[in-house]
């Protein structure tokens, strides 16, 4: 596994803290990705795929969660990445959305 | 890992989804957290690890100090799209790990959890049922049967467990997709009830405790 502090350039926190493990991230297709860190264009190079969660961009790229926040966080200052905004809670109350979860895992059966 | 390009494994979802939600799925060593999550997993279930100091600091925060004892944190995860807007993750870890940023990272905004027990040692369940208490999150338990295992009444479990009498506890096999699913809404059928109050029973009956809705209907047949 890489240090950390190699690919964040000494930092250990994000500059922004709203990503969790099940944001959504996409890249921006028409980003130029000169100038970026050899890890921030494996984070790309992934990204340009299509959407994926915080956690399972970790997981491909066999980083720790911590320092794949960071990645993204700069990538999304730099306007590479954009995180798909959650659905606030006004708009999908928990009850509504355990109902959801429930009927999708009793099609599953 | 390194020739092979990465998004060529990448199994991406569709844009239409738009909510995400979390499970956790806990529980003591080789209990079948992985088995459980690989059962249900659409994708290769996913790993990931953080190296903490036994403080529970992330270890660059502590350069120059690398004499410091630290553990690896380690979960996997997998993934349920439920319907064209939703999909759901399962986290699955030890979770003894109270303090690290991951646990927290998976805490955080999950619906709940569910406990996987082995009847041969269910004491080595309290640990994570303390941590899941601590952090307030609801769960369930779910008995993974191990063959050989002791077959306990429900009655029985639920004492040596010490389960609160609307915990949901079931049976499953880990390694059986229908029945891991079974379990999981076992979970959320029970995180359901804690959303909608009761309707109080005519004639002023008990309020809260014995809850009207059935507490086993998930539990798998055998
Ligand atoms: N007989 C039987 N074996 C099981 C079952 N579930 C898991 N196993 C086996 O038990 C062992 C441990 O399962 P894992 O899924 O790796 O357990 P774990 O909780 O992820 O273990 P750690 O990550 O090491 O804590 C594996 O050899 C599984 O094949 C089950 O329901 N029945
Ligand atoms: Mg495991």
């Amino acid at each position: 596994m890489v240090r950390p502090y190699v690919v964040t350039d000494g930092r250990a926190y994000p500059t922004r803290n709203t990503f969790d493990l099940v944001t959504l991230v996409m890249a921006h297709p028409d980003r130029p990705l000169t100038g970026l860190s050899p890890e921030k264009r494996r984070v790309m190079e992934l990204c340009l795929g299509g959407a994926l969660s915080v956690a399972e961009v970790a997981g491909y790229l066999e980083l720790p969660v911590s320092v794949t926040k960071v990645l993204l966080s700069d990538l999304v200052d730099s306007g590479h990445i954009s995180a798909r905004a959650p659905i606030p809670p006004a708009e999908l109350p928990e009850v509504q959305l355990l109902q959801e979860v429930l009927d999708g895992l009793r099609a599953r059966l | 890992m390194d020739s092979a390009l990465v998004s060529d494994q990448a199994a991406y979802l569709p844009a239409t989804v738009r909510v995400t939600a979390k499970i956790l799925v806990v529980g003591h060593f080789a209990v079948g957290k992985t088995t459980y999550v690989s059962s249900l997993s659409e994708i290769r279930p996913l790993r990931t690890e953080e190296t903490m100091t036994e403080a529970g600091a992330l270890t660059d925060d502590l350069r120059g100090t690398e004499d410091k004892t630290t553990t690896t944190v380690a979960m996997d995860f997998g993934r349920l799209t439920l319907s064209e807007s939703l999909v759901l993750y399962l986290f699955g870890t030890p979770g003894q790990q109270r303090f690290t940023r991951l646990w927290r990272d998976m805490t955080v905004g999950a619906l709940g959890a569910l406990v996987l027990a082995d009847t041969r040692r269910l004491e080595q369940s309290f640990p994570v049922m303390a941590v899941l208490e601590e952090h307030g999150l609801p769960y369930a338990v779910a008995v993974n049967h191990f063959e050989g295992a002791p077959r306990f009444a429900e009655p029985e479990v639920r004492e040596a467990l010490d389960l609160l009498p609307e915990t949901p506890l079931v049976t499953c096999d880990a390694r059986d997709r229908i029945s891991s699913t079974h379990a999981l809404i076992a979970l959320v059928q029970y995180l359901q009830a804690r959303q909608t109050p009761p309707a109080p029973f005519p004639g002023g009956g008990r309020v809260g405790g014995g809850l009207g809705y059935p507490l086993r209907s998930s539990a798998c047949p055998n």
